[in-house]
């Protein structure tokens, strides 16, 4: 269903070329679930938004599904992301002046996707229900990145994509976290990819790759 | 409401509505219906004296000296102008001086051909000159348009004269020359209006033999043919129930000349009167119940109805005829608007002449 | 749509968490509007009524034809031209007294008057007859036939005696003017067969050439798009405009900050939504529309308070418009569609202009947000240089239209160049200034205060370039007002040397009232003196006529003047100047004027140059008898006298009581200069409203700026908490700092409201109304605006020092939570 061939991306800091993806190949399958780990500035979180189109590949391809993503536009790789990509960051990016609520449903509502049920199941699963009129700032980290899930998956996307999701929870917390979201992603049969540090986490999933100067070893 | 939709020999105009004064909003326009209080009155037995009666009477309500020409340009190509001067005192009395004058005056001028018809007004304040009439040397003016007189011009035959007018998209200037002395109309220049009195002065000089130029578009040409000129005063024309008139002047092939008006009435009768002419200048009247004038086809300008084409027979002197109009769209939609233009005729007469449609 | 519906929601939910800095856009954005479209409203009614004055039946909107110099010609010249086909229509023009009032009296003649004039009011068809025909009528405004408290259909008699027609009203006439029949005009004004102008219509052919119908006994003179009122009146509209302008400015400086505070806090929000799939320009486009929607909520509810402005402004103006060029502005305020919809655009383009760099950042923004270290002394370094480049840039424009700059507008673009270049340039003065004090500083507390000002000041620098603007402006305006209102009291002094004025209804009367004065032992000295009016290289100018008395040579002031100058005006062969018709002409002492006078050229040698405050007409002085001799027809109805003051109020009583004078006909000297120092006072009325809204506006731009700023400074403030310095005691650093940069800021801008004002007196003044004034700086006046200033600053910083020190602890700690 993931299907990256060859792919590289460069940076230029302070004037030098830094060669951060050097021919990455990786192959995920439908429900298929798999860990990406490796050392700070071993290209993890650039692999994981060149798929998201957060960023554009200098060379190589990546396809989600029929849609060849190096080869969208800015404008095409958003459409990507909003119908078929949920996307879950360390830092939580929930909106401050949105709703518990609100957040949950925000991309289903830009996706024009909105699924009272499925929205309700994962209200449920995630526990949020008495949160939902709360704001951000008055939830706790965990409950925070359990309305992040939720909202990257109301929209039933193919691929859920996750950038160190459990790095500023605790370790019971995490743990629970990432169990929640395996569990959902078996439900909904999307495909995960998560990048994390934790070699224990990343050991329960389905496949644990690991990158090293800037190939999948 | 009928009076104020007459004009011409009816004399009303944009001029009009200056005269109200203070009887102002009682009839509207200054009717021509309005009672002569003040005015000098028309009476039959008056003996016409010139070159005193070329100018103006300021004692009478209203005047005019109307011309009109049926012309040929030197391509051959029909073609037909009018030239008018209207006086009306807007109150009897003794003459005002200066801006108080009371006399109020107003100008046509027209030129038609098969496929364009061009008018304008002008209006004036007596007392002032910027408009006015002499008798002698015989001078009608209005701003820069004219009728002139030389020191030759003949008193009786009120000839040589020259003629000009101009406008943004025509002009002309003709010089008249004619032979015979003008003719008195109706009763030794007593004209019947009505059944019940109304009447006028009236007297014309239909010889004219025109020649000059007429410039449309910038585009002058040379034209000739014959002209007719009438002379009218008045202090009330009409009678109240009189809803308009159709009028018409005739130059037969033969030389001889006919005068002929129709005044309608609000009950549906006509008052129909005419002169014959005989091309030696002796003028006879022709009865009313002697004349047949049946509109034959209308034409449809400034919205409105308007009966340009017409079948007219005199039994008691053979005559019937058919007439038609150069242009059936010579319409004067002036201040106060009519329909004038010039027409040609066939039938036991052939010739050409001019018809004017008022109050439609 | 749906999809932008959602994202607007979004954005707009910022706004639900952050009240005050929604409250700061608004007031931003109404503020603008408010007081530029108030200003607006003001123009447009005046120069509604400048277009009545000029369109009554011909003004200059009018092609004519004049005589070249005499006031009135023959009619026969009309007649000539009719007849040559020229469409001319004459008007006759002159003033007559009415109920004690002199109003212009304008003879037409309705039947050949050009139906294209302008608006100039139509008689209907119907109506042209009752106009013309005996007795006729007088066609008066609606504001005339109140201000003769007279009822329609009265006829009114005039001082010669004779009467007008009957009143009648015309809406969409000129207030102040009775329009004629011209045959009643030539009767009433004993002008038989004389006309002033004749006004040309559309021509029906082609005419003859001017020349060739009348000689040179005529001129056409050209349809003018300003009427000689507008002309007048420009400088003091162009002054309203200008602080409109600059209120509209300031208002802009309020919503550039608010709308770029804004940026910043929503910056994490745009990104998310962009990471959720929402396309770049859908986020760009939701944004715009979300300001202009923004824009047009606050253009409106700025629109009414632009109305109320004008509203309460409007008596003021009317009444110096009136003072100043006699013009006649109606003082209830009507509004044309045209005000809403430009006052709607002005807030929405405001809005857009403001919020440019902000949404230049937005369709920049890259989805993922690049670490970039803070280098904002090198970035702060830098935007100084480029904007103390800009104002050295903007200075040298200001010194060009010093130096070669002839008009009001080049004098009002110098003030625009010294005021815009002063405030480009604050930034880098408080910089060096800070950075001085940063030098200087030995304790570590001391040098934190200074460098964190340094810091701060990209922040505020725009609400204190605001500060600056408004402070200089009202620094000059006050002095310029100030000056004025001394040199003018001083003057008036001099001027109003008699110590009773009598205005007698006409030459009869005036004889009459001198014989009867001559009888009487309390009259001193009977001055009369006379005037008349001519043109002079095609400017209308007045000839003041003075007889030869010592009050004169003892008071009267004069500007310049050649030794023995009023012994040199006995002969008649002199004259003295006003000082704006002097400019205007380019005349100096020593030259020689040449005046048309009836009896053929006069030439005065120009022996004295004096002020005119407050006239719009250019004036020279004659000695009166000279006057009379060269202009028969000068009317001898102006006395003064001279009396003791005991005995002034039995004799203006008597001559009341003998002569039937009003009290508009005889005044004491008491009396004249109380009128005209009201008159003056509420000429500058208008401006001292519009300095406390502008002054106003800078208060709440610094409010505002200062609490967005509070908000964002948290972060640095919280490490100083956290080593141990007290809440109050940060609050009241924070208080020190921004008092200290508001004081730098009112003390810099004393110099430059000064040079503002030296601009104002010596350039502006001298090219809108000719005349100059001597330059005095009152110390007193500036040492109260720096104090208003730093009240307001004080108020201004109090709030968020308030919120400071009364912060629970627990906001503070979160800073280093929250901080990545």
């Amino acid at each position: 269903m993931l299907n990256i061939k060859n792919l590289s991306k460069t940076f230029s800091s302070a004037g030098e070329p830094v060669h951060v993806l050097r021919g990455v190949d990786l192959d995920l399958r439908a429900g298929e679930r798999i860990a990406l780990t490796g050392e700070s500035g071993s290209g993890k979180s650039t692999l994981l938004h060149l798929i998201a189109g957060l960023d554009a590949a200098d060379g190589g391809t990546i396809r989600l599904e029929d849609i060849e993503v190096t080869a969208l536009s800015d404008a095409g790789r958003a459409r990507l992301r909003r119908d078929r990509i949920g996307l879950v960051f360390q830092q939580f990016n929930l909106i401050p002046s949105l709703s518990v609520a609100d957040n949950l449903a925000f991309q289903a509502r830009i996706a024009e996707r909105q699924d009272a049920a499925w929205t309700k199941e994962l209200v449920e699963r995630l526990g949020l229900g008495a949160l939902l009129k709360r704001y951000p700032e008055q939830l706790s980290g965990g409950q925070q990145q359990r309305v992040a899930i939720g909202r990257a998956l109301a929209i039933k996307p193919s691929l859920l994509l996750a950038d160190e999701p459990t790095g500023n929870l605790d370790e019971a917390t995490a743990e629970n976290v990432l169990a929640l979201t395996r569990d959902l992603v078996a439900r909904t049969g999307c495909g995960f990819l998560m990048v994390t540090h934790s070699l224990h986490l990343a050991a329960t999933l389905d496949r644990h790759l690991t990158l090293h100067a800037g190939r999948i070893a | 409401m009928s009076a104020d939709r007459i004009s011409r020999r009816a004399f009303a105009g944009g001029i009009a509505a200056l005269a109200l004064a203070r009887q102002a909003g009682a009839q509207g326009y200054a009717g021509l219906g309005e009672k002569a209080d003040g005015f000098a009155k028309v009476t039959p037995g008056k003996l016409f004296a010139f070159p005193g009666d070329h100018g103006p009477h300021p004692e009478f309500r209203i005047e005019w000296w109307y011309l009109t020409a049926n012309l040929v340009d030197s391509s051959g190509a029909a073609c037909g102008l009018q030239w008018t001067l209207f006086r009306q005192a807007a109150q009897p009395g003794p003459q005002g001086e200066g801006w108080a004058n009371q006399q109020v005056w107003m100008a046509h001028a027209a030129v038609t051909r098969a496929d364009t018809h061009r008018f304008n007004e002008v209006f004036s304040r007596g007392g002032v000159g910027q408009a006015g009439v002499t008798a002698k040397t015989f001078d009608a003016w209005i701003d820069d348009w004219e009728l002139k007189g030389f020191d030759r011009t003949d008193d009786r035959t009120l000839a040589p004269l020259e003629l000009k007018a101009s406008s943004t998209d025509f002009s002309y200037a003709l010089t008249l020359e004619a032979d015979r002395p003008v003719v008195l109309q109706g009763d030794r220049g007593y004209s019947r209006k009505s059944e019940r009195g109304q009447a006028s002065y009236y007297y014309s000089q239909p010889f004219y033999r025109a020649r000059g130029a007429l410039t449309i578009d910038d585009k002058p040409v040379d034209v000739s043919g014959q002209a007719w000129m009438d002379r009218e005063w008045s202090s009330q024309p009409l009678d109240a129930d009189q809803t308009g008139w159709d009028w018409l002047s005739l130059h037969l092939a033969s030389g001889d000349k006919l005068m002929l008006y129709r005044l309608r009435q609000k009950d549906g009768r006509d008052y129909p009167f005419g002169n014959w002419i005989s091309a030696a200048g002796e003028t006879q009247m022709i009865a009313g119940g002697d004349i047949q004038m049946i509109p034959k086809a209308t034409a449809e300008v400034a919205g409105r109805k308007l009966p340009v084409e017409w079948q007219i027979a005199i039994p008691s002197r053979s005559f019937s005829i058919r007439c038609k109009p150069l242009n059936p769209k010579a319409w004067m939609g002036t201040g106060f608007s009519y329909w004038e233009g010039p027409i040609s005729f066939a039938g036991t007469h052939d010739g050409v002449g001019y018809l004017e449609l008022t109050g439609y | 749509m749906r999809r932008a519906l959602w994202v607007l929601a979004v954005l707009l939910s910022h706004w639900r968490r952050h009240k005050m800095q929604f409250a700061t856009l608004l007031v931003g954005l109404i503020a603008a509007t408010a007081l530029w479209s108030g200003v607006q409203a003001i123009n447009q009614q005046a120069r509604t009524a400048y277009d009545r004055a000029a369109a009554t039946f011909g003004g200059a909107r009018t092609a004519m034809l004049v005589a070249p110099d005499a006031a009135t010609f023959p009619q026969e010249l009309y007649v000539k031209l009719r007849r040559a086909g020229w469409p001319v229509s004459p008007t006759l023009e002159g003033r007559v007294q009415v109920n004690g009032r002199s109003l212009r009296l304008l003879g037409i003649e309705p039947v050949t008057l050009p139906v294209e004039i302008g608006n100039a009011p139509r008689l209907g068809a119907s109506d042209l007859g009752s106009f013309v025909a005996p007795p006729g009528q007088t066609l008066v405004a609606p504001e005339t036939l109140s201000d003769l408290h007279e009822a329609e259909g009265a006829s009114l008699p005039i001082s010669n005696g004779a009467k007008l027609p009957p009143l009648r009203v015309l809406p969409q006439l000129a207030p102040g003017v009775l329009v004629v029949d011209i045959g009643v005009a030539q009767r009433l004004l004993n002008k038989p067969d004389q006309v002033s102008r004749l006004l040309i219509g559309q021509p029906k052919s082609k005419p003859a050439g001017l020349a060739s119908v009348v000689g040179d006994q005529l001129q056409q003179v050209e349809p003018t798009a300003e009427t000689e009122l507008e002309r007048l009146t420009d400088s003091f509209h162009l002054n309203l405009t200008a602080f409109g302008l600059l209120s509209f400015f300031v208002g802009l400086f309020i919503v550039n900050s608010a709308v770029g505070l804004a940026f910043e806090q929503r910056l994490p929000m745009l990104r998310t939504l962009r990471a959720c799939g929402a396309s770049a320009r859908l986020v760009n486009s939701v944004l715009v529309v979300e300001l202009v929607a923004l824009a047009l909520i606050a253009g409106l509810i700025g629109l009414v308070c632009g109305y109320f402005i004008a509203a309460v402004l409007l008596p003021d103006v009317a009444a110096s418009l009136r003072g100043l060029y006699g013009a006649q502005i109606p003082g209830q305020l009507s509004l044309r569609p045209e005000w809403w919809f430009a006052g709607i655009g002005i807030s929405i383009a405001g809005a857009l202009v403001a919020a440019t760099t902000s949404l230049i950042k937005a369709i920049r923004m890259p989805v993922l947000a690049t670490a970039q270290p803070r280098a904002w002394q090198q970035r702060q370094r830098r935007w100084l240089v480029l904007q103390s480049l800009a104002a050295c840039a903007v200075f040298a424009v200001g010194l060009l239209l010093l130096g070669y700059g002839e008009s009001l507008i080049a004098g009002f673009g110098l003030l625009a160049a010294l005021m815009l270049g002063a405030a480009l340039i604050l930034p880098a003065f408080l910089e060096l200034l800070l950075l001085a004090g940063q030098r200087a500083a030995r304790r570590p507390l001391a040098l934190w205060f200074w460098a964190d000002s340094r810091q701060q000041l990209s922040g505020l620098s725009l609400a204190l370039m605001a500060l600056l603007l408004a402070l200089a402006v009202n620094v000059g305006v006050s002095t310029m007002v100030e000056t004025f209102s001394r040199t003018f009291l001083g003057w008036l002094n001099g001027r109003l040397a008699a110590d009773v004025y009598i205005s007698a209804s006409d030459d009869g009367q005036g004889v009459a009232i001198r014989n009867w004065l001559k009888e009487r032992s309390d009259v001193q000295a009977i001055l009369s003196g006379g005037r008349a009016e001519t043109q002079v290289q095609g400017q209308p100018v007045e000839l003041l006529g003075l007889p030869d008395h010592a009050l004169y040579r003892e008071r009267w002031p004069l500007l310049e003047a050649v030794p023995q100058a009023w012994t040199r005006l006995v002969p008649g062969n002199a004259a003295f100047i006003s000082e704006q018709l002097s400019r205007r002409l380019n005349v100096r002492i020593g030259d020689v004027v040449e005046v048309p006078a009836p009896g053929g050229s006069w030439e005065l040698d120009i022996v004295g140059i004096y002020a005119d405050y407050g006239n719009p007409k250019g004036q020279l002085t004659v000695n009166v008898a000279a006057l009379i001799r060269q202009f028969p027809q000068t009317p001898q109805t102006r006395i003064g006298l001279i009396v003791a003051k005991e005995n002034i109020p039995g004799l203006i009583g008597a001559l009341q009581k003998q002569f039937a004078l009003d009290d508009r006909s005889v005044a004491d000297q008491a009396t004249v200069k109380a009128e005209s120092i009201r008159i003056f006072n509420r000429t500058f009325a208008v401006t001292s409203a519009l300095n406390a809204f502008t002054l106003g506006v800078a208060g709440i731009a610094l409010f505002t700026s200062l609490l967005t700023l509070a908000n964002s400074r948290l972060p640095q403030l919280a490490p100083l908490w956290a080593i141990g310095i007290t809440r109050p005691h940060l609050a009241a650093i924070e208080l020190t700092k921004t008092l200290s940069v508001a004081l730098f800021t009112a003390l810099l801008a004393v110099p430059l409201g000064l040079l503002v004002a030296w601009c104002l007196i010596a350039i502006v003044n001298v090219k809108a109304f000719g005349w100059r004034l001597p330059f005095h700086v009152f110390p007193l006046q500036l040492v109260e605006l720096v104090a208003v200033a730093l009240v307001a600053s004080m108020l201004a910083a109090l709030l968020p020092v308030i919120r400071l020190a009364r912060m629970q602890p627990a906001s503070l700690v979160k800073v280093f939570a929250n901080e990545r």
